[in-house]
């Protein structure tokens, strides 16, 4: 569909201009384009799933009668003698965070058509999240070194184990597709397929710098599931 | 109006890809819909074979000739899967949704093309694992809400259940990529003058469908995985021995378990709007309140799902809350049955099979509808949960209310999909065939039911002979109904008259009547522009 169609009425900008439409009963929707959208309804969607497996991670920690492993003294890691607690989940948590800072300045220097800064953006948004994925992978071969299995560990509820492995584990696969993703983009990017319009190998559409705001929103999407993650599971 | 004018103009609507390619590699919505109709029909054949083994059971008391008992537990299962999933979803949503939204909305296809045609191909082979579960190993004699301990690695060992699991991930994926599609679609791809208040209420039938979709199955998902660990890698979720809580998968199969029976009814709100708004050459009644009832009951939907959990041990304040919030769903069906009513009042009233299908609709699932208040109240729920009371309720409020609602829109656009007349006599015996039936087969259950016979047993004590053989006699009248449904789809391919562009004359106002029959492959040259609810008059 054209991108001016006949007809089309003059309106406001983002939230305000989608109330005005449907309040007056005139086309809503209009200026948000389809792979964004796509996005956002895919998002609510996965808020369900995550929702899911927190909400069942507090209930059968309340179901169980055998007590919650120590959380603080599991995850604490001894550097230089002292055990500090959760320090490896600060640094993941601090490497996460700063990695959406990272991914809006790629979204913005995107929309400049700026390539060479968008690329670098991308890049390092794509290192901060594999670095996350690395210090999780650490963390599990520390937690099965140390006993800790799907059904069963030696400091406390075996829920312990499945709600970590299954929560983080689902986290953590979520962003390694992120991380793949921004590579490709970058990839994309840096071959200037977005200003030439370029067809895409699997689509066959054209590619507009707008994917790069579209993958920000995975982005940030799974920045802030992290963020609960770590309220309910780690600091609770 | 616009419409049509590419065949005028001679261009190539009508080039596409011939052979298995044009279906396989589909990604046009008109193909895909049919796709998705004629699993449907596949499914429904399996599924009706099943609940006729049921009732053949259950004719007299004693076991008749099922001497495995998980056998007959794996037809109840296996009855309900199909027919929700395969059966009542892909024919509505899949079927008719993406047959008749884009046309509805005056779109040339659905937003993305590729993405529908995965979404109908993992439903097929979802299909195909939940098949694989009925035949390995006992099957899985689960019930459709899989209840642990029931469905645990000790009283289903085996792989029977993880198939079936693995069939509600997949189907759950297609349902998933389905709904964003159709969201995206209804949001941004309407015509020029198509507004969000001009849509046909079949349009806003399936967002809000599509809407209960996307939350409610990820929350399934969510379940089904941990059912699946509790099974396979010794985690104890749902194991009261390890610690877990069997009471917390039923909160999340009900949290998905109670929209996804809006899911299977909504799109046959929409289908019973348009098929009596056209028969009675009237605009539906009161078109915004219709609506936004939809809307209502999808949202009040995701908040009442304890109601089906009375008797697990809730605490008393949880229960009157539940009542409450499920009482009020109420009011927006009242709206939309006496919308219906309002519509029909003092119009030209005409009765082609589809509005005898729309008025049996409106029957049963008053009726349905009625039990189901009776139902909401936790105390008297106490006395008939799990009873054949329960079966009598939901068969007619959402599964036979839901059949009657795919028929009517069947016979209300096979002759747009195929652009054949089907035969109009039969139609109608099929319809009074089919009513009769399933009255004779469901209503007897609810004195079954109150007399306490519970549901999901092959066997019962001589009191419940009589309506169980009634119910049995039913379920055969409504089989040799859906046999005759098959010779009349025969029947139209085979010897229909060919219709004109709107076979339904002044009352059909929608956008699908302004093209020719059937549908051309691609349908518009230019869009067409609306300024009214009604652009096709």
């Amino acid at each position: 569909m054209s991108e001016s169609t006949p007809g089309a009425i003059m309106r406001p900008d983002g939230v305000e201009g989608v109330i005005a439409d449907w309040s007056s009963d005139q086309r809503a929707f209009k200026k948000v384009p389809w792979g964004k959208a796509m996005m956002w309804i895919f998002l609510l969607s996965d808020t369900f799933i995550f929702g899911c497996f927190l909400l069942s991670y507090m209930t059968v920690r309340m179901s169980t009668t055998v007590p919650w492993p120590p959380v603080s003294d599991i995850f604490a890691l001894s550097l230089g003698g002292e055990p500090i607690p959760l320090i490896l989940i600060a640094i993941m948590t601090f490497v996460l965070i700063t990695s959406s800072g990272t991914m809006v300045l790629a979204v913005n220097y995107g929309y400049r058509r700026d390539r060479a800064k968008t690329v670098l953006y991308l890049i390092i948004t794509a290192i901060f999240g594999a670095t996350f994925v690395g210090m999780q992978a650490f963390e599990w071969t520390k937690l099965i070194m140390d006993g800790v299995r799907p059904w069963g560990n030696p400091f406390g509820a075996a829920q312990f184990g499945s709600s970590f492995f299954m929560i983080t584990g689902f986290h953590g696969f979520h962003v390694s597709v992120g991380v793949l993703f921004l590579i490709l983009i970058a990839r994309k990017v840096w071959k200037g397929e977005f200003d030439n319009e370029t067809r895409g190998f699997f689509t066959s559409q054209k590619g507009r710098y707008e994917i790069v705001e579209t993958l920000g929103l995975y982005w940030h999407f799974v920045d802030l599931v992290w963020v609960f993650i770590f309220a309910f599971f780690y600091l609770w | 109006m616009r419409v049509g004018q590419g065949v005028a103009m001679g261009n190539n609507h009508e080039v596409h890809p011939s052979g298995w390619r044009r279906w396989l590699y589909s990604t046009n919505h008109k193909d895909i819909g049919t796709m998705y109709i004629v699993l449907s029909l596949i499914a429904a054949i399996l599924g009706g074979s099943m609940s006729g083994i049921i009732r053949l059971e259950l004719m007299f008391p004693e076991l008749q000739f099922i001497q495995d008992l998980q056998f007959y537990n794996v037809m109840v299962t296996g009855h309900a899967f199909l027919m929700v999933f395969f059966v009542v979803m892909p024919a509505m949503f899949g079927g008719f949704g993406n047959w008749f939204v884009p046309l509805m909305i005056g779109a040339p296809d659905m937003a993305f093309p590729r993405m529908n045609n995965i979404s109908f191909w993992l439903l097929a082979a979802a299909l195909i694992l939940l098949l694989l579960s009925a035949f390995v190993q006992g099957g899985a004699g689960t019930g459709w809400t899989v209840y642990p301990p029931l469905s645990n690695a000790d009283y289903h060992p085996g792989p029977a259940v993880d198939f079936g699991i693995l069939s509600l991930h997949v189907a759950g994926a297609s349902s998933i990529l389905g709904a964003i599609n159709f969201i995206v679609t209804i949001l941004n791809m309407r015509a020029p003058g198509m507004t969000i208040h001009r849509m046909p209420l079949f349009v806003w039938s399936i967002l809000v469908t599509a809407f209960l979709l996307l939350l409610a199955i990820p929350v399934l998902a969510g379940g089904l995985t941990m059912l699946l660990t509790d099974r396979n890698f010794g985690t104890t979720f749902f194991e009261v021995a390890g610690g877990g809580d069997p009471i917390l998968w039923q909160h999340l199969f009900w949290f998905f378990g109670h929209p996804e029976v809006y899911i299977i009814i909504i799109p046959g709100f929409g289908i019973i709007s348009q098929v009596i708004s056209t028969f009675s050459k009237k605009p539906v009644f009161g078109y915004l309140g219709m609506a936004y009832a939809m809307v209502f009951i999808g949202v009040v939907g995701f908040v009442v799902w304890a109601h089906h959990m009375y008797t697990v041990g809730l605490d008393a304040d949880s229960r009157a809350y539940f009542v409450g919030a499920t009482l009020i769903i109420a009011v927006p069906t009242g709206v939309k049955i006496f919308s219906w009513l309002a519509t029909m009042w003092g119009g030209s009233i005409e009765f082609p099979a589809p509005m005898m299908f729309a008025c049996g609709f409106i029957f049963l699932f008053v009726v349905g509808g009625v039990t189901g208040v009776a139902l909401a109240n936790s105390g008297m729920d106490l006395a008939w949960h799990d009873t054949y009371f329960v079966v009598a309720h939901f068969h007619y409020v959402m599964a036979i209310a839901a059949v009657l609602a795919i028929f009517s829109g069947y016979y209300y656009w096979i002759g747009k999909m195929s652009g054949r007349q089907y035969p109009e006599k039969l139609a109608k015996i099929h319809f009074w065939l089919f009513f009769a039936g399933v009255n004779i087969l469901f209503f007897p259950q609810h004195f079954l039911g109150m007399a306490g016979m519970p549901r999901r047993i092959p066997d019962y004590p001589d009191s419940y002979a009589g309506w169980n053989l009634v119910s049995s006699v039913g379920a055969f009248v409504a089989g040799i109904a859906t046999l005759l449904f098959f010779f009349i789809i025969w029947k139209t391919f085979s010897s229909g008259g060919k219709v004109q562009s709107n076979q339904w004359g002044p009352g059909a106002t929608t956008l699908e009547w302004t093209v020719d029959s059937p549908a051309p492959f691609h349908t518009h040259e230019e869009l067409p522009v609306t300024n009214s609810h009604m652009p096709a008059e």
